[in-house]
């Protein structure tokens, strides 16, 4: 993407800032307003300053990343322009004139418009009936003409590089593709402000970067682009201008050739930040677990695991790196007990684990860390104290009998609570009330804060800040040195690399290599997730 | 804690008084039917009798809780369904097959003492509920089948049941019409003479030891834990090595044993024998008092209180007010309608979401998309 930034247009990066008194009265200069002004933004919840006199503009045609931790105004911010929320304080300009928003409707019909976190799409209609869904224009309100229909949609696909097919189901589309749905239900709407909330959360690197040029592109024909992520490498790579938020203010503001990931790390968390924590030497023991000749099918019967064999060493990392969907997924879920392996065996501290269940394997000194920590980690409606207690709740101190011990279960709360650095009012309110940061620690203080032979860690950063990140890091290396066998699924290269000890690279089912962890080549592993290495191995051959 | 029960009641209190405002209005549109002219003091005279009905003396109070009983326990049938995440709508034939085996027993053992004949056809009464609750839970948890179609389904097989056995094997000798055998010595005693209306039998008192047990069993124990969890997030509970499938069953069959004991001590108590064309609405009653008690065992017996308080009252209303008792089944409609609408009490009383937490209600909208469980 680096060779494109030359041709980018050059106000994003080269004027005056926006606030500056005299920036749209200079009438010899050519100076287009910004399509977006929002000026001291100040809006109070109840015992929160959510955002504190934020100000921020946007140009036509720029990418502008706002930049913070989970729960420091972003979100907040974007509802005000969405209209889903009203300031305190403040004023909204586009293109130079004050608007009041009433609501999204309003907001659409401005032209700003925003692609969430969680798509809002309907699964059973195609893609173009997605996009024209609510669309008064189409000339038959009842009935659309879907060879029409199609024809635009493919059109409007292809002006910006990619090629859908207009006529596919929207539940049939990987996450990558659904969100390209949503960005173009955006520019059919004429969106000239689009806002996109942490779109990379859920997207492969392979599909970030496709992403990316989508936006560039979109940026280049003149749309205002505001990115809100708090992936520091993400917004270096892809913004024009950075305005980084801390606690509701606005903490700074960087363009990317004049900052690098440490500075915008200390200007989100407040503080120095490590943003690759320092492993150390290992010192691998005794084999804890033992995968071998391992087949797994997926929920449709489909062997999506296939004769897979490894062995992790007690005190040691064994990183799966791979896209995500490449098996690994059925992999964890078989090793940890949630999936019945097809084939092949499973040993763990030489017991055969292949069929046990999650209770057996949690009693041999099994933990795991799920992706999806709402669906599995934790039940949000219970307090903090039953879900720190929602593998052991059955067992003494916790229970005598079929009674539970409450007392007991609120002691080890309130200790993992304070040991793992939750940020809580108190262990008794709700899982659901906590931050996505503070919910995967406490899962993290739950699996983590015990006798373990083996740890298993699936995704355990994804959608974190950076300062839960290098928290979570650390305490995964405490693990390993403590003597703990881990095997870390994720599919964050950079986290693999960073951790592991040794590296397997996961490709359709089956490990194609295994590396070590401090000398693996960064490219060479991305090479080896994209393709499964057939063509490096031909490489290596011929060279 | 007081604060969160204000929260916790808030959407019930609010429903209950739109019901009641609802009410009034019905009654004041019809009233020129009943005296000649619009009375707007019609809806107080009718409450004020509802309240005098129920409450305002010895025999009311005694009528209304012989009429909350089966209520309750019914309702606490539903309420560890929504816990479980399961919306049991057999409380009916649950009902119904208990109160038939209850029957069938007490008959069979009219002349054994009562020490033994009284604790025999409970047992049956529960036995019969339990395995009726069974078999929906067995289908839910092994083969998916959805347990809101399999209990509608039991019910009308309930129904069935009870003709066949009432005008067939039990059917009493020489009767005038199709039903059991006297109960005789299985008879609850009655211990509260209340002189007129229903007797105070002694299976009044169940719910009140019945309820305390089931809020021990959800809140204080791993059992409890389990079937809150697996209705909570059912990938969770099996995360944390529970079964999803064992604790379905369970709940459903715990569930049914509670009507089938309702159902038994319908007959032990109140009407001493079966008659063929048995009718209740209890299943659907129970579904209201669920909801009203927010699926808390507290709340469960609070709810079925109050809609026992509306059908003991009921009488003196139709004699006091000219409203017939049928005012009663709108008032409860109205409430359900309220309940299951819940966005308009909140916007009238201007209640958060997420202050009340509408668990239970999810469980009845999303019962009709659920997915066979896991493991």
């Amino acid at each position: 993407m680096s060779d494109e930034s030359a041709t980018h247009p050059p106000d994003g990066r080269t004027l005056e800032p926006a606030l500056s008194p005299d920036a749209g009265t200079q009438p010899e200069v050519h100076v287009r307003a910004p399509a977006l002004e929002m000026r001291g933004i100040t809006k109070r919840y109840p015992g929160v300053l959510a955002n504190d006199n934020i100000s921020l503009d946007v140009k036509p045609g720029e990418i502008h990343a706002l930049l913070g931790e989970n729960g420091a105004g972003k979100t907040t911010l974007m509802n005000i322009l969405y209209g889903l929320a009203r300031p305190d304080d403040g004023a909204i300009l586009l293109d130079g004139e004050e608007v009041r928003i009433a609501g999204p409707s309003d907001a659409i019909a401005r032209g700003i418009s925003m692609v969430h976190q969680h798509f809002m799409l309907v699964p059973v209609l195609t893609v173009a009936e997605n996009i024209l869904l609510g669309d008064e224009t189409m000339a038959n309100p009842i009935f659309l003409d879907r060879k029409e229909a199609n024809e635009r949609i493919r059109l409007l696909g292809q002006r910006f590089g990619f090629d859908i097919d207009p006529a596919e189901k929207v539940g049939r589309l990987s996450v990558g593709w659904q969100q390209r749905v949503e960005i173009l239900k955006a520019i059919y709407r004429d969106a000239r402000i689009m806002v996109l909330d942490e779109p990379t959360a859920v997207l492969t690197p392979q599909e970030t970067k496709e992403i990316f040029a989508v936006l560039r592109r979109l940026a280049d024909e003149g749309h205002s682009i505001i990115f809100i992520s708090h992936k520091l490498y993400e917004v270096l790579e892809i913004a024009d201008r950075i305005t980084v938020i801390r606690r509701g203010r606005v903490v700074g503001e960087r363009v990317p050739a004049d900052t690098d990931e440490d500075d915008l790390a200390q200007l989100m968390v407040g503080r120095d930040v490590q943003l690759i924590v320092d492993r150390g030497e290992s010192h691998p023991t005794d084999i804890a677990l033992v995968v071998d000749h391992l087949s797994v099918k997926n929920d449709r019967g489909n062997e999506v695991v296939r004769d897979v064999g490894f062995e992790v060493r007690s005190g040691e990392i064994l990183g799966i790196a791979g896209v995500a969907g490449n098996g690994q997924d059925e992999l964890v879920e078989a090793i940890v007990g949630l999936r019945r392996p097809s084939g092949g065996r499973i040993e763990l501290d030489g017991h055969d684990a292949t069929h046990m269940g999650p209770r057996q394997m949690h009693t041999l000194g099994l933990s795991f860390v799920p992706a999806d920590r709402h669906r599995f980690g934790l039940v949000l409606s219970y307090s903090l104290t039953d879900n720190l207690v929602l593998t052991d709740y059955y067992a003494p101190p916790y229970a005598r009998g079929i009674v539970r011990d409450d007392a007991a279960s609120h002691a080890r709360a309130v200790e993992a609570i304070e040991q793992f650095d939750v940020r809580t009012p108190s262990a008794d309110v709700t899982a659901g009330t906590l931050s996505g940061g503070n919910q995967q620690k406490l899962v993290v203080a739950r699996e983590f804060d015990r006798d373990l032979r083996l740890l298993v860690l699936d995704q355990p950063t994804r959608g974190l800040d950076v300062g839960s990140i290098e928290f979570i890091h650390r305490q995964t290396i405490k693990k390993r040195d403590a003597g703990t066998a881990i095997v870390l699924v994720s599919a964050e290269l950079d986290e693999v690399l960073e951790l592991s000890d040794r590296i397997a690279v996961m490709y359709r089912g089956q490990i194609v290599a295994v590396r070590d962890g401090r000398t693996a080549d960064r490219e060479e592993i991305g090479l080896l997730m994209a393709t499964g290495g057939r063509k490096v191995v031909a490489g290596e051959a011929a060279s | 804690m007081i604060a969160r029960a204000v929260r916790l009641l808030s959407l019930p209190l609010g429903a209950i008084l739109l019901a009641l405002v609802v009410g009034a209005i019905v009654m004041i549109a019809s009233s020129p039917l009943v005296t000649g002219h619009f009375d707007v003091t019609l809806p107080l005279t009718t409450y004020w009798a509802l309240i005098e009905g129920s409450l305002l003396s010895f025999n009311a109070i005694v009528d209304t809780i012989v009429n909350a009983a089966p209520l309750i326990l019914v309702g606490l049938a539903v309420g560890l369904g929504f816990k479980a995440g399961l919306f049991n709508i057999g409380g009916q034939g649950q009902f119904l097959v208990g109160a038939v085996a209850a029957a069938g027993t007490g008959a069979a053992l009219a002349g054994s003492p009562t020490a033994i004949a009284v604790p025999v056809a409970l047992l049956a009464g529960m036995v019969a509920g339990a395995l009726y609750g069974f078999i929906p839970g067995f289908l839910k948890a092994y083969t998916g089948a959805h347990e809101v179609v399999t209990t509608i389904m039991l019910n009308y097989v309930a129904i069935q049941i009870v003709s066949f056995l009432i005008t067939g094997p039990l059917r009493a000798p020489g009767a005038s019409f199709a039903r059991s055998d006297d109960v005789g010595n299985a008879a609850l005693p009655a211990v509260l003479n209340a002189g007129s209306g229903h007797p105070g039998h002694i299976g009044i008192f169940v719910p009140f030891l019945v309820v305390p047990l089931i809020w021990w069993l959800l809140f204080k124990t791993t059992a409890g834990f389990e079937l809150r969890t697996v209705g909570a997030n059912p990938d969770a509970a099996l995360y944390a090595g529970m079964r999803p499938r064992r604790v379905i069953v369970l709940a459903l069959t715990f569930g049914g044993m509670l009507a089938g004991l309702a159902g038994s001590i319908e007959i032990l108590g109140v009407t001493g024998y079966m008659p063929a064309a048995y009718s209740t609405n209890i299943g659907f009653d129970a579904i209201t008092v669920a909801l009203l008690g927010r699926a808390h065992p507290v709340g469960i017996l609070l709810g079925g209180l109050l809609l026992g308080a509306m059908r003991a009252g009921a009488g003196l209303m139709q004699i006091q007010a000219g409203i017939p008792v049928q005012m009663i089944d709108l008032l409860q409609g109205v409430i359900l309608f309220f309940l299951a609408a819940d966005v308009i009490v909140r916007r009238v009383f201007r209640v958060k979401a997420a202050d009340v937490g509408v668990d239970e209600l999810q469980t009845v909208t999303s019962s009709y998309a659920g997915k066979a469980p896991a493991g």
